[in-house]
This record gives C-alpha cells, structure tokens and sequence, in this order.
C-alpha cells in the first residue's frame, strides 16, 4: 500500500504543484496566525501572572482599594487580626520621569515588613561607603531600582533621578537595588512613609498583603476580614486578581484566535475544491486501478492521506512561521500585540510544544476534513461507469438546499440573541459561522439566476455560458464560494472597523470639548494638579473656564475589576457622548453617568440608584443616563467634579480642560501654563493632538487585525483562481469539442471569462450581502459582548463597490488565463483524449 | 549594660546612623550628663529623645521536671531622625527591635527569634510613663509590681512574670554610666537583678511551668561606640546570697581593654560602683564556633576589688546567628559564676565583636 500510496497518490500532489502550494500555504498560514496568537498571550499572560504573584509575594490575601487608595488607618487593626500572621503595607505608584519621557511603577513599602510578605521587593542598600542598610532603606530620598529599571533608564547606584511628584520635580537618591525583582522587571522601590509624603497621599495606601497565621481557611478568613471594611476596599486573593486583569484581554485573544481559524479553514476549504477538482481529474484514472484491483477502502484512505499530508507539511510550515511571526510581533508590537493590556512587559518567547503540536493537529485535521468529500465520493464511484469517459459530471450535480440555507439563517438570527459565555461571545461567532455556511448554500440558487438573466440577452455566448451554469452548478459553487467566504469576510471587517473608527473619531470629539488639556499625570499616578495651580491657570488672561479632571479607581465588589471615576463638570451629561434617553435626576439626588460598559458589566439603567464607595463612604447617586467609552473596558463611571468634591473633600485635580476667551491663543495660553507648573512636569495638548494621537493608537491596536484579515482574503482570492484554473483544465475536452464546431480559441476565452466574471458575480453580491450581515453581527453581537460597547454602523459604500468590481474582475481574469492554458494544445489532441 | 549588643544586632542600622548622620539636619538628641535624677516608675518608661534605648531581661529558668534553661530577651527602641517632618502615620521616626532565645542544654544551642518594626500603633511602640514595649503580641510590661513579657516565636514561647525583690539598682554614678574615658560616652543605666521568674515555656511543642531568677537592664543614650571600640563583655549575676553583680569591659581593635566599670550590690542593699581599676574580666578557656567561625572566651576569671571570681557556661554554644536577617552575631548565655569552687551566683554574660567582621 505505501509504495502505491507514494506512486499514485503523494505524487499526484507534485503535479498540481500551485494548486497544492496554495493549499498548503492556507494552511499554514492559518496555523501559522493561530500559533502566533497563542505563543504571545500566553507568554505575556505567563509574564503578566508572574509579574502580579511578584509582587503578591508570599501573600495569602490581598486588601485592595481604588487607584488613589484608601485609609492607612485600616493597617493597624488589620495587621493585629488573630487571623493574620504578617502584614505589609504597599503605595502603588506610576511615577513619571520627566527627564526619560516614560513612568515607572513605584512601590512604596515598609522594608521591615516586606521580607516577610513580599521578599522580592526587598531594597538593597548597596552604594559602597555607606553603611546602615536599614536607615538607608528608610532615607526620604532613597530610592531603589530593580536591575532592569537600572538597565533601561541608565541610572546606576549613586546617581540621582528625577520624579515628578504632584507638580515639581524631585530628584531622588538611587541609593541601591531591587535584587528580587524578576529579570526584565522595571520597578522602583522607596520607603512606604517617605512615598506617601512625596507623592502627597499621606493617610492613604493602596494596598494591604497579608499572610494568614498557617492552618488557616483562606476563603473564611477572606469573609472575616472583608467583614469589618469600608465600602470600596475588599479582599482578594492573589490568584482571583490575577484572573481579573488577564479576563480584560480574554474577549480580544479569542478575536484573534477567531481570525486565526478563519484562515484555517480557508486553508481546509481549498484542499477540498482541489481535492475535489483533482478527483475529477483523475476519475478514470482511479477507475483502472480499482480494475486492477485496488479496493475501495485503500482508493478512499490514498486520497484522504493526501490531504493529510498536505495538512501536515502546511501545520509544519506553519509553527515555524507562527514562531517565526511571534518574534517580529514581540518585537515590533509587544506582547499585547499593540492592544495595550500588557504595556510595560517584555515576556520571553519560549517553543511551546503542547499549543504546536495542537496546531499541527489541526493543520492536518483541515487537510483531512477538505479531503474526506471528495475521497467518499471515490469510494462511491462504480469503476464501470466511472471508465468511460465525461462520469466526472456526475460529480458536479450539486443541488441547492433553500431550506438549508434558512435553517442557517434563522439559525444565525436566533444565536444572537443569546448572551455571551464567560465574557466571551460564543454563540456569535457560531452565527458568523452560520451566515457563511448559509450564504454559501444559497449560492447555486444565485449562480441559476444570474445565468438565466444573462440567458437573456439571448447571444449565444451568453446562453452557452447559461447553460453551462445550469447544467452543472456544482462548478461554479466550488469557485464561487471561495469568493462568497473571502468577500463576506472582507466586507464584514471592513465595515466593523470603518464604522468603529468613525465612531471612535466622533467620541473622540465629544469627550474632548476643551481647547487645550493640561495634564499632570498622563502617564502615572504620581502627578496632580494642587487647588492653587487650578486658581491660578483659571485666572489667566485668555482663560474664559477651566474643567478640571479627577481620576480615580472604584472598588464596587471583588468579583470584577475596579471601575474608573471620573469627575469633572458635565453640564449636567451634555458633555458626555451620551446613548439612549437620559433622565435627569431629581433635585437634591447626585447625578451619575455610567459607560455603556459598566451598565452591562453591573447590570445598572438609567433611574438605578448608583451606590459608589467614595472617600471610605457609600454615596448613594442615581443614574442618569448611559454614556459610550472604547476606552475603559472594565467600566467607567462619570460624575460632576462638584459633587465628587463635596463628598470626599479632595480638591486636586490630574488634568485640567481649559476653554479659550474669545481670540485668545493657544500658544500664549500655553506657554502661560507652562510658566505657572513648569517645564516637565504636565503635558500640555490641543484636542487635535490627543484625537491624532488615540486614533493611532487605535490603528495600531487593529493593524494586526487588519494585516491577518488581509491575508486572508488574499489566501481565499488566491483560491479562486486556482479552482478556475483546474476547472479549466479538466474541461479541455469541451473546449476542443466548440473549437471543432467553429468557435475560435477567443471565443472560447471570452467564454470562459463570462463564466468566470458571472460566477464571481454571483459570489460577489452573496458576499456582500453576507458580509453586511456579519458585520452586524460583529457590531451588534461580538463587539457588544466582548467589550461592552456601541458603535454607529457606518458602510463604507464606495470602497466596498470598488472591492466587489475587484473581485469580479480578478476572476473574470483568473478565468482567462486558465483558460488560456487549457486550450494551449490543438483542438484536435483535445478532443482526441475522449477516445 | 546591653547596648553594645543592640549595636551590633543592628549592625547595618545603627552604625550607619553612628558613621553617617543622615542626610538632613540630624535631629537633637539630648546627651546624657551626670546628675540626672532617675524616677520610677517615669524612667522605666521610654525616652524618646535620645538616640537608643533597651530593655534586656535575662536569667535562668528551672522547668517543673529539673530542667534548667536561660532565656533572654530584649526590646531596643531606636531614633532614626528620618521623617521627623512627616505628618504619615509610616514615619519612620522611631524603630523598635527585639531578640528572644533560649538556652536549652537539651538542644545545644540557642532557640532565637527576632522582630522589627517601624513604632505605629498598635503594632508596635514604647511607651512613656512606665515600662511598656511591644511588637505586635511580642511585650514587656510593668504592671503595678511586676513585669510581664510575652513572646512567642513559633519554635519557642514564654509567657513570664517578673517580680523585684528590690529597688532598682542604678549604674554608674546614680544611674549615670560611663562608657569611656570621654564621659560624652555614656548612658543613663539603672538594673533591676534578682527578679523572681514565674510562667510558662514553651519548647518542642510542650508547655511547661518554669521558675527562676532573671535580671532586667534598662538603658538610653544618645552618643553610643567611642572610637576605636572592637567589642565588649559584660556579665549580670544574681548572686545567691541575695546580692548581684554587674561588670562590663570595652575592647580595643587589638583586645585590650578601653574602659571598664561596674556595679555590686550587697545582699543587705548596699550598692558599690567599681570603678575602671577596680575591675577586671581575663579570657579563660576558648570555644570556636563551627558557623561563623569566631572564637569567644567562655570561661573567664573576674578580678572584682580584690576577689577572684570563676566564671563558667550552661554551654559552649550560646552564640546568636541572626547573619541571614540583622546580620549580628554574638554569644549571649546562661553562666554560673563561682568563688574558690564554689557557685556563688547565675546570670549571663555577653561578648560581641568577635566574629569575623562582618560585610555591611
């Protein structure tokens, strides 16, 4: 069998070598993308997990509040706790670096605590000359750097380093390391009181690590110690916080992955239509050798091995690519491949064996899988008939399946309104698969049609090239659904992202209604806007109102990541891009307005009363209305600066919006600005600037998007064409048979053009129409559910049209040329083969 | 007379505080100058303005089956003068340290633990008034009449009561303790000796009641080491006839003796401070310690006025290796203390200074 299986079938793969390459190539390059995919998360996931058990430390439970932290008065009682064997109290700082243009994460600890909770983050006094390590920890200028913050910012033991620190620049002492902090780890480390007084949160950390006494029930002491906190601070487990942050990348990572199998199956659909084609090819072939005495079992095993073999040298090629895409994705993206989960980690790349051995699993089931049609229909074949010549059209009687096809669609109608599972839209993903399944079933129907309506013109090209259509659909089926799966999906993330943009664009304008952004803190936590900076900025010629900004964190259970406050004056929401009705609330209730985000995350409407922990109290506002933000995915919650202001008595301020007099500059007010708060320390932007940049940022985060999407359809076009050019091929017979009764060899050409162009046609608009309703689906369904936000779907009509026109005239081409080569011998050798 | 231990316990710390005045205007530590009146119980209580400060309790335990041990422990309570501007509750203005062991023959070593903390209620403080120093359920408190210390350090736990039997006995020139020839090093220095002991133990998983003498040091000052000081011995015996004996020398990097003094209290009350001459501590027999290598005198002859006095281990090997953590090492152990052969008293001596110098 092997010496057969190597002469007749393997071998056979060699002489089709492009249709086999491109096959091939499909495959890998589905494995290749899935790969890739996986290897990155999974290394700056693994990077990011242990980052965050790094810094948990030893840590049992950790006591964790909003961004700006909460009451250090809670340590003492806390630490005492029967159930708690040691505590350490840590300020979690980004503090930014005005001289290297970047922040670094700050960790102010108590030294004499941390080697029992957090022994990674113990400092090192190392400076030579200067001894008393445990004063020197204590120092308020000192400050300690782990070896890869010394790598990257070029500071060395002894030297000094500016910090921005409320709005002044500190410069402080490296007076040594962070031995402990893990390689690649850039982090700094200074005295927990010394933090707090810099950096003005005297009074307030940010988080509590305990380690509980030993024998103790964690999930008991959790509730015991929950018991007696504040609102807004709550006890999580290392392991569950680090489930949160790596949950927010989830939705995008199973995006990709989708992208991935897109063109894994792409890869899978190609074997099939040249499997199928080569089988027909072939059918007489195959029916001597059954003659001969082969049997049907070996017949259907040789062509199955076939595609497998194609799936495996395709998964092979695969993991090298997909390791190979890995490294210049890491090194030119990072490790969140330019989404922004991840900053700040430079994960190692590691051969992961388990996650290549599952794609070149797949590779081969996708060879396997296109083959198996095509080898059944082998199996079936009765070498007697299958002898005599023109049996292979018994093969191309498709029928369409309307019903089917409705079934699909209903199907995929009715899959979206289910809700996501575990953050993640499933049941989406099936209905855009069901659409594609659908669209294609549909696809004889059109083909049928479009045939019959150019049947009209009634010229006999155009009624042989009907007639052809309708004879034998199958043909055109096999080629045009390339084309439907390619321009659906083509289609459908063009009009995702087109409509996303646009409404990126158009948020973007409504959440930036100042004429220049003052910002303290635009990179960290470590800069603020003082009560006096704000008078005086607010006083400045030119200055007609100043809307000053304040961050914030809140904790509203410790099941889900904290959402973001944001204070600052809204006019009562009409500076918010509000969605839907909003209800102003009632006098005497503080309004609240929550992103789409955090009203289906924490299930609140518009008219809910809203119970926000804010300043170690439970304020109760009422929700009055719904606003959109792409930018915070784990919810965000807007209120007036005033109200937040009244109840927490923080009058500071990270960034401050400031609208312009009538006439007055921008570059005065600007250099004003600068004068009062210094050179270094804020960054000072027009909305232009802000918008051009967060819309780069989103191109960035959808180029990888786009580049795997691109390649896809290209693999899928590609595909196309090679089905035309072996359907060519395989009708050299027909084509020397009209040379014979008087057609010239352009004729024929023009024919099979027409063909070519009629069937993309077809494809074309069942692709479009597919692709619209996908698209929806994305928009409605995938996007809504994944990342809990709206957009307005914007079509994009006239680089769709283009598109299509493409299309159609790619595989009006491809036909040509396949054509073309079919009928490069005499009409007569062409003929002759029938006999 | 304990604080040269505290030095060296906090190698790292103090001595950068002692080598390195910190980086901004070092705070006013007000010196200590000879007489100062010592008021009890106000002066059992911390004084936070000076520099350091300890309580050293020490002594030997008898448990309920025979078994002798000693045990020791110390609370130090240091000043930084960092932070002392800073309004967060974090400021490191004060630290508080403390060792515990015990010498358990048994064992053949000492059972140690240690603790420190930044003071910050309710974790950790000494207090004014009277005797009251804790780190979170470590503490030695005066209550009324007695004092109690608690300390439980997984592998050991006492829970003792100390009760005077006397006044305090004050050092030096009423409570005024040179420490060398410039007598800007000094301290204000007052020992409580022949505290009766009675409590629990806790050793290998199995409490049990012990009994025993015990001797408390108290001890602040603001200019610490002279220079050129190595090391030093001291010894605190309760004497069995009721009195006790307390006697100190600072050595020189080459051994010699800098300065040394002392303190003998007769057991009708009466109360002797020897002087430099009047006192002498001679090496005897030496043991070296397989961990660090450092060879201390364990046996020792004390010349006092004019009596020879024998001084002998529970054990060789009461040497704390606290390198891993504090990075101090030094031997603290239960002594007898022997006349013509015959054992006139118990208590502890300490030698520090002798290991190999340490990387700091």
């Amino acid at each position: 069998m092997s010496r057969v299986l190597g002469r007749i079938f393997i071998a056979s793969l060699a002489r089709r070598r492009l249709a086999t390459a491109l096959s091939l190539f499909a495959i890998a390059l589905g494995v290749a993308l899935g790969l890739a995919v996986q290897i990155i998360h999974a290394a700056a996931l693994d990077e990011f997990g242990r980052g965050m058990r790094l810094l948990a430390g030893e840590a049992d439970l950790q006591v964790a509040g909003s961004r700006e932290g909460f009451d250090d008065a809670l340590y003492g009682p806390l630490a005492m706790r029967e159930e708690v064997a040691d505590a350490s109290p840590v300020v979690e700082l980004e503090v930014r670096l005005p001289s290297h243009g970047r922040s670094l994460p700050l960790f102010g600890i108590d030294a004499l605590r941390a080697a029992h909770v957090h022994p990674a983050l113990m400092p090192q006094a190392t400076e030579p000359g200067r001894e008393g390590a445990a004063l020197a920890w204590l120092q308020p200028d000192a400050l300690f750097l782990s070896p890869a913050a010394q790598a990257e910012l070029g500071v060395a033991v002894g030297d000094r380093l500016d910090v921005v620190a409320a709005a002044r620049v500190v410069s402080l002492h490296v007076a040594g390391g962070v031995p402990g902090a893990r390689q690649g780890r850039a982090l700094a480390v200074m005295d927990i009181a010394a933090a707090q007084q810099l950096f003005g949160r005297v009074g307030r950390i940010t988080r509590i690590d305990l380690s509980l006494k030993e024998g103790l029930d964690v999930a008991a002491a959790r509730d015991a110690l929950a018991a007696g906190l504040p609102p807004g601070v709550e006890v999580l487990t290392p392991s569950a916080a680090e489930e949160l942050a790596a949950g927010l990348s989830r939705a995008y990572r199973v995006n990709l992955t989708m992208l991935a199998t897109i063109a894994l199956v792409t890869g899978g659909f190609l074997v099939f239509s040249t499997q199928f084609l080569a089988v027909a090819r072939r059918r007489q072939e195959f029916a001597f050798l059954r003659a001969l005495g082969l049997d049907r079992g070996s017949l259907m095993r040789g062509l199955l091995v076939e595609g497998a073999v194609v799936g495996l040298a395709g998964g092979l090629l695969g993991i090298v690519l997909g390791h190979g895409i890995a490294v210049v994705a890491f090194a030119v993206a990072g490790g969140d491949l330019g989404a922004g989960y991840f900053s700040a980690l430079s994960p190692a790349l590691r051969f992961d064996p388990v996650a290549s051995g599952a794609y070149l699993l797949l590779g081969v089931l996708a060879g396997l899988a296109g083959a198996w049609q095509p080898a059944r229909e082998a199996w079936h074949m009765l070498p007697a008939l299958a002898l005599k010549s023109g049996d292979e059209a018994a093969m191309f009687r498709f029928r369409a399946h309307p019903r089917s096809a409705s079934a699909c669609l209903a199907g995929a109608a009715a899959l979206c309104l289910l809700p996501s599972l575990g953050g993640v839209p499933v049941f989406g993903y099936l209905a855009v698969a069901l659409i594609l399944v659908g669209a294609v079933l549909v696809l004889p129907i059109l083909v049928r049609g479009f045939a019959r309506i150019a049947s009209l013109l009634r010229r006999p090209l155009w009624r042989l090239a009907n007639a052809r259509l309708a004879a034998a659909p199958g043909q055109g089926v096999v080629a045009g659904a390339g084309v439907v799966a390619s321009v659906a999906l083509a289609v459908a993330m063009a009009i995702m992202v087109a409509s996303f943009r646009d409404s990126v664009d158009r948020w973007l304008t409504a959440v930036l209604p100042a004429d220049l952004y003052v910002s303290a803190s635009p990179q960290g936590t470590s800069g603020f806007l003082d009560p006096a900076v704000l008078g005086r900025i607010a006083a400045l010629p030119g200055v007609s109102r100043t809307m000053p900004l304040r961050f914030d964190t809140l904790r509203l259970d410790d099941r889900r990541l904290p959402v973001v406050l944001i204070a600052r004056p809204l006019d009562g929401g009409k500076l918010l891009p509000l969605v839907g009705l909003a209800t102003p609330p009632a006098a005497g209730e503080m309004p609240a307005w929550v992103s789409e985000a955090m009203a289906d995350l924490f299930a609140v409407a518009t008219g809910d009363a809203l119970v926000l922990p804010l300043g170690g109290k439970s304020v109760t506002f009422r929700v009055a209305g719904v606003w959109r933000d792409y930018a915070r995915q784990q919810g965000a919650v807007a209120i007036e600066l005033a109200d937040y202001r009244a109840v927490t008595g923080d009058l500071v301020a990270n960034d401050v919006g400031v609208l312009l007099a009538e006439g007055a500059s921008f570059d005065t007010v600007a250099a004003a600005v600068r004068d009062i708060v210094g050179e270094n320390t804020v960054r000072i932007a027009s909305p232009g600037e802000i918008r051009a940049r967060s819309l780069a940022i989103f191109d960035r985060t959808f180029l990888v998007t786009y580049a795997m999407e691109a390649v896809a359809v290209l693999i899928g076009l590609f595909g196309v064409s090679t089905s035309f050019a072996v359907l060519a091929i395989a009708r050299r017979k027909e084509f020397g048979m009209l040379r014979h009764l008087g057609m010239t060899r352009r004729e024929v050409g023009r024919l099979i053009t027409l063909e070519g162009v009629l069937t993309a046609a077809a494809g074309t608009a069942l692709g479009l129409a597919a692709g619209t309703a996908i698209a929806v689906v994305l928009i409605e369904v995938v996007n809504r559910q994944s990342f809990h936000w709206s957009m307005d779907l914007t079509l994009p009509i006239g680089g769709l049209l283009a598109f299509a026109v493409t299309v159609i005239a790619l595989a009006g081409i491809a036909a040509r040329v396949s054509g073309y080569q079919a009928m490069r011998g005499t009409a007569v050798m062409a003929v002759r083969e029938d006999w | 007379m304990d604080w040269r231990c505290f030095a060296h316990a906090l190698a790292f710390a103090v001595c950068g505080v002692l080598a390195v005045p910190a980086a901004d205007a070092a705070p006013d530590y007000p010196p200590v100058l000879p007489g100062a009146t010592l008021r009890f119980p106000a002066d059992g209580g911390a004084h936070p303005d000076y520099r350091t400060e300890w309580w050293y309790v020490t002594g030997w335990i008898t448990d309920d089956r025979g078994v002798e041990r000693g045990f020791q422990v110390t609370f130090f309570r240091v000043r930084t003068g960092i932070g002392e501007d800073n309004p967060s509750r974090f400021a490191p203005r004060q630290l508080v340290l403390a060792h515990a062991a015990i010498a358990d023959p048994a064992v053949g070593r000492l059972l140690h633990a240690e603790r420190s903390e930044r003071e910050l209620e309710p974790l950790a403080g000494a207090e004014t008034g009277a005797t009251g120093v804790w780190i979170r359920d470590w503490q030695l408190a005066w209550g009324q009449d007695h004092y109690r210390s608690r300390v439980d350090a997984g592998s050991f736990a006492f829970d003792l009561r100390f009760d005077p039997s006397g006044p305090p006995v004050l050092n030096g020139d009423k409570g005024f303790s040179q420490k060398a020839p410039d007598p800007k090093h000094a301290s204000h220095y007052y020992s409580r000796p022949q505290l009766v002991v009675s409590g629990s133990l806790r050793v290998d998983g199995n409490t049990v009641p012990v009994k025993g003498r015990a001797w408390l040091d108290h001890e602040w000052s603001s200019e610490l080491l002279p220079e050129g000081a190595r090391g030093w011995d001291w010894i605190g015996i309760n004497l069995h006839d009721g009195g006790s004996l307390m006697a100190f020398r600072m050595r020189d990097e080459r051994g010699g003796s800098m300065w040394s003094a002392g303190t003998l209290r007769a057991a009708g009350g009466a109360v002797r401070a020897l002087q430099r001459e009047q006192v002498a501590l001679t090496p005897q027999r030496r043991w070296r310690s397989p961990r660090t290598g450092a060879e201390y005198a364990v046996e020792w002859v004390i010349d006092i006025d004019g009596r020879r006095l024998e001084l002998r281990p529970l054990m060789d090997d009461q040497e704390l290796d606290s390198r891993r953590s504090t990075g101090a090492v030094y031997w603290e152990g239960a002594v007898r203390l022997f006349e013509s052969g015959r054992e006139i008293g118990r208590g502890y001596l300490e030698m520090t200074g002798y290991a190999e110098r340490l990387r700091m």
